[in-house]
């Protein structure tokens, strides 16, 4: 166990966006929350999985929603607090900590302003090691655990207990239930006990997180290239490098789809890099070879400064690194390329793991 | 009878004036020191311009300033406004309280009076509930003679500003029509703490806004002048006095964008890279279709994060006056430092003690300026390997703006481009055009007039083409209301971003469109 502080909020903020790979919302909005949490109840504690006794109730907390919406409609921070008094109440247990449901954006942090507002701990692990879409592309799905009962709340008051056939149905409800509350809702989400938490998620994912935020806030300091401590951290690929020239957006099925298209400069000058996402960075490839693909992490750093770069941010002009990062061993069984590999984005091509793929290149 | 025009710009080193006659050529041009109180150089430059030019005064009409009064207000953390912040949006949005994430100094000054009120809109312009107009009434008396300006912010008042003008005219009932509102509608972008923020720096200058037009109109008067005064914003428009004093924080950044406008126009380039290379810095810009390419990034000013639409500059430490250190080993340091405005008495051309950019450039026989013979002892080869270092510094950075990696023509303007070279890596061609040492002060005085919207649009009700449409017409005719000619406008600025999540095909809509002011020539 130990503290996390202000700093080491701000440190994974910047964690959380680049293994956000674009999505996940803006991690800025997650990051004050905490910091005004911290500031008003202390600091919070971080504890490690082994740390959790098998029967304690977990219940991972999120928000779900537009971006667009998190970003101008600011959470109460009460939301939370209804949602998780409406879950103890309907299972007869009390929570016993909280946790992240993924790595990236702003779902990082929220569970940090909501275990300081009710004296909770945070438990050191996710169910992506990333960021995804959608509700049931989570390891705990993979391993079988339902998002029921889960709570949806919004900052009027409203919360609504789901309990669903399967995750996919909790997705569609919870999604429609979230325009009508207002375009963005408060979850708590997956309740389990600790021995279920030990086996179904990614762990230390918040330390990651903490040390690669670390690691690019300090680069300029201690004069080092923070892209190249980057990889080392994450066993990652240095992909790309160049220029966003296009931006091509659309909405489909209610995701932000697109491509950005990267022209090289340096080694990469005479290629250009096609980045396709849908809130997320899921395929990286060139006119003739594919570097990387989810569920791998595709990350856009700024060349400079490491700093890592939204989908919505990225825009005609930005200079920019792209890296490819190995996906955590769950999602690299058949069950887990089959809920998030390639063709479940609609990508015609069979899951190669990132590592493979630069190696041939180079071979 | 011919028609005059005065344009003023400020930079960090020197004042330029200008004045132009109707077709747009240069009568007269001149440079003053920029001093430190920002206005008596610009009295210094009008002055010296008027009396240089030789017109008679009773023929300028429109004067133009480009200044940083604003900015400088906000880095200093002087002369800001007592003002009270008003969010209207609770329960949402209390998470995070307004100036959470503004240094402390400045926090110390702007949050004596800060309030969160229930109200707001949802994204689909529902109410989130109903605005406590009886809170406000309270908070309206609570601050009544204690602050002269307010910052009021409505959750998705880009959406819709009811709730954000019913605050408005409660604040006015009370505290009467002297107090200064801001609405964040009327500033910022959907963003709901970035658009706070740059409201409360807005209301925070109003008053030095206000003496900053009073002084000018005042020296204006003084010189004999009665033009109608406009102040510059930072994207390459115009606006009248009494707008100016209302959004204050729109004149930020406009100095940059003054030089890349007037570099579009002496060139009559529309596409280009622009270098302008001052007394300090060489600022490196693009020009899209005459006017500059925004930064992508969350601008800071002060410290404080706003999400105003900044023209992408890159800033290289290099100008007429920056400092050459040379060790004893023969090698040697280019700036960052400079002798700014001080060159005259600090270069050893001029006499002086100090090694500068400028004596490089007259030891290699590439200027004529002051007394060569004070730099000819100089070691040519260490004057070329400085002067390659120079001309280096600036390509790299031309390099990092540019877009591909075609060679693009590349405009040179400002009075320290005399460093540079007829020839640049990466460029198609080098233009120097006519007047390139007040292309800013020019920028200045040609500006357009511009109007914006940028709101969140459900595509599926009318359509994609006619709710492209329909804000096409909303910013044309904000264009209109701030004095464009509607006959001259055009669209120079269309972006539409599809929101995640969200139904209706609801797509973020911004357009901008600008023209010449009525009853002038087009740009």
């Amino acid at each position: 166990m130990r503290l996390i502080g202000k700093q080491e909020i701000e440190d994974i903020a910047i964690g959380a966006a680049l293994l956000g790979t674009g999505g996940g919302g803006d991690p800025y909005i997650g990051k004050l929350m905490a910091l005004q949490a911290i500031e008003e109840n202390g600091p919070v504690k971080l504890l490690d999985v082994d740390e959790l006794p098998d029967d304690a109730l977990v219940v991972p907390s999120a928000m779900m929603g537009a971006p667009t919406v998190m970003v101008e409609k600011i959470p109460s921070g009460e939301e939370a607090v209804g949602a998780f008094e409406s879950l103890q109440k309907y299972l007869g247990k009390e929570v016993y900590a909280t946790m992240p449901i993924e790595a990236g954006g702003v779902n990082s942090l929220l569970p940090f302003a909501l275990a300081a507002q009710l004296g909770l701990p945070v438990v050191d692990a996710d169910g992506m090691g990333r960021a995804f879409p959608e509700l049931q592309m989570v390891t705990f799905y993979l391993e079988g655990v339902p998002a029921t009962p889960m709570v949806l709340a919004d900052e009027k008051g409203n919360n609504s207990v789901l309990n669903t056939v399967n995750n996919v149905w909790a997705e569609r409800i919870a999604r429609s239930a979230t325009v009508e509350m207002g375009g963005s809702v408060m979850l708590s989400i997956y309740p389990m006990d600790g021995k279920t938490v030990k086996r179904s998620s990614i762990h230390h994912i918040l330390k990651l997180e903490e040390q690669i935020g670390r690691t690019i806030r300090e680069a300029k300091t201690h004069n080092y290239n923070p892209i190249t401590e980057v990889l080392k951290l994450t066993d990652g690929y240095k992909l790309f490098q160049g220029k966003v020239v296009d931006v091509d957006r659309k909405t489909e099925t209610g995701f932000a789809r697109g491509t950005a298209t990267i022209e090289g400069v340096e080694e990469y000058q005479q290629d250009e890099l096609y980045l396709r996402f849908q809130n997320e960075h899921l395929l990286a490839e060139t006119k003739d070879k594919t570097l990387c693909m989810t569920p791998d992490l595709i990350a856009v750093l700024d060349s400079d400064t490491g700093m890592p770069i939204t989908t919505e941010g990225l825009r005609y002009g930005a200079r920019c690194t792209v890296i490819g990062m190995p996906a955590h061993s769950k999602w690299r069984t058949d069950k887990g390329i089959e809920t998030t590999g390639p063709r479940y984005f609609g990508y015609d091509l069979d899951y190669l793991p990132v590592e493979q793929l630069v190696e041939k290149e180079e071979a | 009878m011919a028609n005059y025009r005065i344009g003023i710009d400020v930079g960090g080193t020197h004042t330029d004036a200008v004045i132009l006659d109707d077709s747009y050529n240069v009568i007269a041009q001149t440079k003053a020191p920029t001093s430190t109180d920002v206005s008596s150089g610009i009295y210094q430059a009008l002055h010296e311009v008027v009396k240089t030019s030789k017109v008679d005064v009773r023929n300028i009409n429109y004067a133009m300033l480009g200044t940083t009064h604003c900015t400088n207000a906000i880095v200093e953390r002087k002369r800001l406004n007592d003002i009270a912040i008003i969010r209207i949006g609770a329960p949402a949005t209390l998470a995070i309280k307004p100036l959470l994430s503004v240094p402390d100094d400045l926090k110390a000054i702007l949050g004596k009076h800060s309030y969160i009120v229930k109200g707001g809109h949802e994204f689909d312009g529902r109410e989130i509930t109903e605005l406590d107009e009886e809170d406000l009434y309270r908070i309206a008396n609570e601050i009544k003679g204690k602050v002269d300006s307010v910052a009021i912010t409505s959750v998705f008042s880009p959406v819709t500003k009811k709730h954000e003008e019913r605050a408005a005219e409660i604040i006015i009932e009370i505290l009467g029509d002297d107090v200064a509102v801001s609405l964040s509608s009327e500033i910022g972008n959907v963003g709901l703490l970035e658009r706070e923020n740059a409201t409360i720096l807005n209301a925070a200058v109003v008053n030095v806004a206000k003496s900053t037009a009073d002084g000018f109109i005042q020296a204006l008067e003084q010189e004999g002048i009665e033009a109608d005064v406009f102040f510059g914003q930072n994207d390459g428009t115009l606006m009248s006095v009494e707008y100016t004093v209302r959004y204050p924080i729109l004149t930020i950044a406009c100095g940059p964008t003054n030089s890349l406008r007037g570099a579009a126009y002496l060139s009559n380039k529309s596409n280009t890279l622009v270098i302008d290379v001052g007394g300090t810095t060489t600022d490196i810009g693009v020009l899209v279709n005459g006017f500059p390419r925004q930064s992508s990034l969350a601008v800071e000013i002060g410290g404080v994060r706003t999400n105003f639409r900044m023209p992408d500059i890159m800033s290289v430490g290099l100008g007429g006056g920056t400092i050459i250190q040379v060790h004893e080993d023969q090698t040697f340091q280019i700036g960052p430092h400079s002798v700014g405005y001080r060159l005259q008495e600090k270069a050893l051309i001029f006499g002086g003690d100090t090694l500068t950019t400028t004596d490089v450039i007259v030891g290699l026989g590439k200027a004529k300026l002051g007394d060569p013979a004070k730099v000819a002892h100089l070691d040519k080869a260490l004057l070329e390997n400085i002067y390659a270092k120079m001309v280096g510094m600036v390509e790299e950075a031309l390099d990092k703006m540019k877009t591909s990696a075609e060679d693009m023509p590349v405009i040179l303007v400002g009075g320290g481009s005399i460093l540079l070279p007829e020839e640049l890596q990466g460029a198609s061609e080098v233009i120097r055009p006519e007047n390139f040492g007040v292309a800013n002060a020019i920028g200045s005085a040609i500006s357009q007039v511009s109007g914006e919207v940028e709101k969140i649009f459900a595509m599926d009700d009318l359509g994609r083409e006619q709710t492209i449409e329909v804000a096409k017409n909303m910013a044309k005719e904000e264009a209109i209301n701030a004095g464009a000619d509607p006959d001259q406008l055009v669209i120079v600025d269309l972006e539409y971003v599809p929101l995640a999540y969200l139904p209706g095909n609801a797509t973020r809509i911004r357009a901008k469109a600008a023209g010449a002011l009525k009853n002038t020539v087009g740009v």
